[in-house]
């Protein structure tokens, strides 16, 4: 009996967990612009100079 | 010379890809078509972002026409700044731009990188879908117009319109995803918990039992209070108008299911419903979203003032002083450079006037204005500088006059669909069925009133019938927005169901923007001249040179030497040692010929070689179009051109079409309005601004565009030109839409007749309610979305 209560708070406070994670992901605006993170994560910080065309 | 370069066949520009006439124009070993590329290139050679070339091929915009330097002054004015800017403080401003130019990684890696080009910019951030750059930067290092200065100078300017100045733009109202996120957690929690309820849980272990429901309870009260606010405010927006719409019942059936339920659980009676009801507000909180989902590229509310630059240069004794273009007054002397707007009618009054005019009329060929002559606002200058005296305000200008005629501002009837009628109907038969049972049980068991009218609303809510609305409606927007046909919201889809008078514009509709029929006249031309032709043409950007260009494909290398282009009159150069001259009458020295229409004459090596006439190109899918619209719709088109293409025109529409030319934008509207004022409901398919007035004046306007995110004027429904032809089958789905409502309905009705034979008898278990709800909801959205794929299939869009 105890266990269930016990597992209740548990399964309830996961799904809260998540609850608050969705609205804070849509009110930072994730979910607004699927585009550019996905190409941003691909750009190097410093093109090496490798890449540099010759002058 | 570059190796690459030679390889190909055609020359073809480093940065923007385009091809180039010679190589004359080179940077290290890198090939441009013009300065204005090279210049770019050098720019971020020197700042180390060439990075941006290697993430796409030729991924620049071409830079022929070059920005010229002031362009941006008008930042410097304080009045523009504060409406522009969205936050500051002592040291740092927030400013958001919109880059129509954006186009792949590359545009977001360069203006992220915004900061190595300008110290002062602390940091540029990307909106891809909206095309918008945020920027931050310190006011003490650099200025608004600095900022704006270096995007244009890498080739991306700004575009900041007249409508800027006027308000903010709201920010995407998100409320409606919280509700739902809400909604699907409590939903999912109350439905675990009452399991243990209807698997019989054991009677020893009542403590639990009522630990479960009441936590239920709690669970369901942020559904009742914030997740099924939608339904309450539209309710009562819709009984202010004393309008029954079909949520009211909805709002009532949620609240009187939930009183119900807490009832039950304070006194200990059952378990309640909170189930079915956090259920159903759940799953109609995703159709509506589903509904309304937005195209956020897309603005289907322009107006002139999105068309309209924010200031132009008055001149005021000798000096060019930017003013904002709600400032400039009548008498005023105008400054118009070379391919900028002109904002407001007026004499001209120094400089010779190309306008082109496509915006307005989709006419993309320029019209020559001289000096006396009156040009209207809205066309855009093509040829050099030239000076007009405004003769009425910008607001006062004819088009934008047209725009602000009060019959075009009233608003369209809301709530007309017929979904709120069937919902009515609904309503006064289940208020009946509650009045029957309640007398029913009054004379034989008066105890049992309660329980069996509240179970007769819990049960007999339509929320089946807007669960099948919005559904059907959200999946038929997708599946014409995939097929690049958008519309403004559901209720445009029964009004496109509704029409039976197609009318059309002419010129940027029917007829290409893009293509010109051509027919030569003359000399006969060598193949070689053909292709001299066509290299020299590349060189410019007038449309009859990128015309004359596209109609002759260029196999071999041409070298053009000394290239010139007169604005207004034509373009000249050395190609492979023959001297050719391509343009007007005048600057080819040829006799005038007594003929309407356009024409463009060549000489080559001093010699008259002939004539190309140039006409407007049907788009290829107009016959077969107006083939298959004619035996369903009555068409008409308009034109405000000339009758010289109404034989053209006949042969194509046919003779019973209506065919009407010398339009002036207001004859448009007003053709429309008689149209209506007969009972007719008139779709109105047109491009420029000259149709913005039919388009709002019509039951269903639908903007034509060679690409979805080229500026449309205002109206119901944008479609890709590309796809005019399918629009028989996107009616045909409109009109599909009704049916696939109704037959839902039915099946919704019988799930109601099933519950209501348990409520009357005031027997209705939680149980049963917990069966009946989920499988409706379900069974309807599978016959929903299953029907109208199945159909959008069948018809292959």
């Amino acid at each position: 009996m105890s266990v269930i209560i016990i597992l209740l708070i548990a399964s309830i406070s996961i799904a809260g967990l998540f609850l608050v994670a969705f609205l804070w992901g849509v009110k930072s605006g994730q979910f607004e612009d699927d585009y550019s993170p996905s190409s941003r994560i691909l750009f190097d910080d410093k093109p090496s100079s490798s890449n540099q065309p010759n002058k | 010379m570059s190796q690459t370069a030679l390889t190909k066949n055609k020359l073809s520009c480093y940065h923007c890809g385009e091809s180039c006439l010679n190589d004359k124009i080179q940077s290290g070993d890198k090939i441009f078509c013009c300065e204005g590329c090279k210049m770019v290139f050098q720019i971020l050679n020197q700042n180390e972002l060439c990075e941006y070339y290697n993430l796409n091929d030729n991924p620049g915009i071409n830079q022929r026409i070059q920005v010229r330097e002031d362009k941006f002054a008008f930042l410097d004015n304080k009045q523009v700044q504060d409406q522009l800017i969205s936050f500051r403080d002592e040291e740092q401003i927030h400013v958001t731009f919109y880059l129509p130019q954006m186009h792949c990684s590359s545009c977001l890696y360069l203006v992220e990188n915004l900061h190595r080009l300008d110290t002062g910019v602390i940091s540029s951030k990307v909106n891809f879908t909206r095309k918008e750059v945020d920027i931050v930067f310190l006011s003490a290092k650099t200025s608004l117009r600095k900022v704006a200065e270096i995007l244009t100078s890498i080739g991306y300017e700004p575009y900041i319109s007249l409508n800027d100045l006027k308000s903010k733009r709201p920010a995407i109202d998100k409320s409606m995803i919280y509700q739902i996120g809400i909604a699907g957690f409590c939903f999912g929690n109350v439905m675990l918990l009452s399991f243990p309820e209807y698997l019989g849980i054991d009677v020893t272990e009542n403590s639990l039992r009522l630990l479960f429901r009441w936590i239920s309870f709690v669970l369901a009260i942020p559904v009742l209070l914030y997740s099924a606010l939608p339904f309450y405010t539209s309710s009562w927006k819709s009984l202010k108008h004393k309008f029954l719409n079909i949520d009211t019942p909805v709002a009532l059936a949620i609240i009187i299911t939930f009183i119900r339920s807490a009832y039950e659980v304070i006194s200990g009676t059952g378990g309640g419903y909170f189930d079915s009801m956090t259920g159903i507000v759940f799953f109609m909180l995703a159709g509506r979203i589903l509904q309304n989902k937005t195209y956020r590229q897309l603005s289907f509310e322009r107006d002139y003032s999105s068309y309209f630059p924010v200031a132009v240069s008055v001149l005021k004794e000798e000096k060019e002083i930017p003013t904002i273009l709600p400032d400039i007054k009548t008498n005023d002397t105008l400054l118009i450079h070379n391919e900028e707007l002109i904002p407001a009618d007026g004499i001209l009054t120094k400089g010779k006037a190309f306008i082109d005019y496509s915006f307005v009329t989709g006419e993309s060929i320029p019209v020559e204005k001289g000096v006396g002559e009156i040009v209207y606002a809205g066309g855009k200058q093509t040829a050099g500088n030239i000076e007009i005296l405004v003769v009425k305000e910008v607001a006062q200008s004819y088009l934008t006059k047209l725009w602000n005629r009060d019959e075009f501002k009233k608003e369209k009837k809301n709530n007309r669909s017929f979904v709120h009628l069937l919902s009515r109907y609904f309503t006064y038969i289940v208020l009946s069925i509650a009045t029957i049972t309640a007398i029913y049980w009054s004379i034989n068991d008066p105890s049992r009133i309660w329980p069996a009218i509240t179970a007769v609303f819990i049960i007999a809510c339509p929320c089946a019938l807007l669960l099948a609305n919005t559904f059907t409606n959200g999946n038929i927007l997708q599946i014409l927005a995939r097929n690049r046909f958008y519309l403004r919201n559901a209720e445009t889809i029964e009004d496109i169901a509704k029409i039976d008078h197609i009318v059309f514009d002419k010129t940027g509709t029917l007829t290409s923007t893009q293509q010109q029929d051509i027919v030569y006249t003359g000399t006969p031309l060598s193949l070689i001249q053909q292709e001299q032709i066509a290299a020299l043409a590349a060189g410019s950007s007038h449309p009859l040179s990128k015309a004359l260009s596209r109609h002759f494909t260029i196999d071999g290398q041409h070298s053009v030497e000394s290239f010139r282009e007169i604005p207004g009159k034509g373009i000249q150069g050395i190609v492979d040692g023959d001297f050719i001259k391509i343009g007007s009458e005048t600057f080819t020295e040829n006799k005038t010929l007594n003929n309407s229409g356009t024409f463009v004459y060549v000489t080559i090596n001093d010699k008259t070689a002939g004539h190309f006439r140039f006409s407007n190109h049907y788009r290829n899918t107009v016959p077969d179009l107006i083939k298959r619209l004619k035996p369903q719709f009555q068409l008409s088109v308009l034109s405000g051109d000339n009758d010289s293409e109404r034989e053209n025109l006949k042969k194509i529409a046919g003779s019973d079409t209506k065919s009407l030319f010398y339009q002036k934008p207001e004859n448009k509207a007003d053709y429309i309005r008689q149209l209506q004022v007969k009972g007719e409901k008139v779709m109105m398919i047109g491009d420029g601004l000259n149709d913005a007035g039919a388009l709002k004046q019509s039951d269903i306007g639908i903007a034509v565009t060679d690409q979805s995110n080229n500026f449309t004027p205002s109206s119901d429904a944008i479609i890709e030109s590309g796809r005019l032809s399918s629009l028989p089958k996107f009616i045909k789905l409109c009109r599909a839409n009704r049916n696939i409502v109704v037959a839902s309905f039915v099946l919704s009705i019988v799930y109601n007749i099933v519950g209501l034979f348990f409520a009357v008898q005031g027997t209705l278990s939680p149980l049963i309610a917990a069966i009946l709800m989920p499988a409706s909801s379900i069974s309807i959205l599978l016959l929903t979305f299953g029907s109208s794929s199945i159909l959008a299939r069948r018809m292959r869009l």
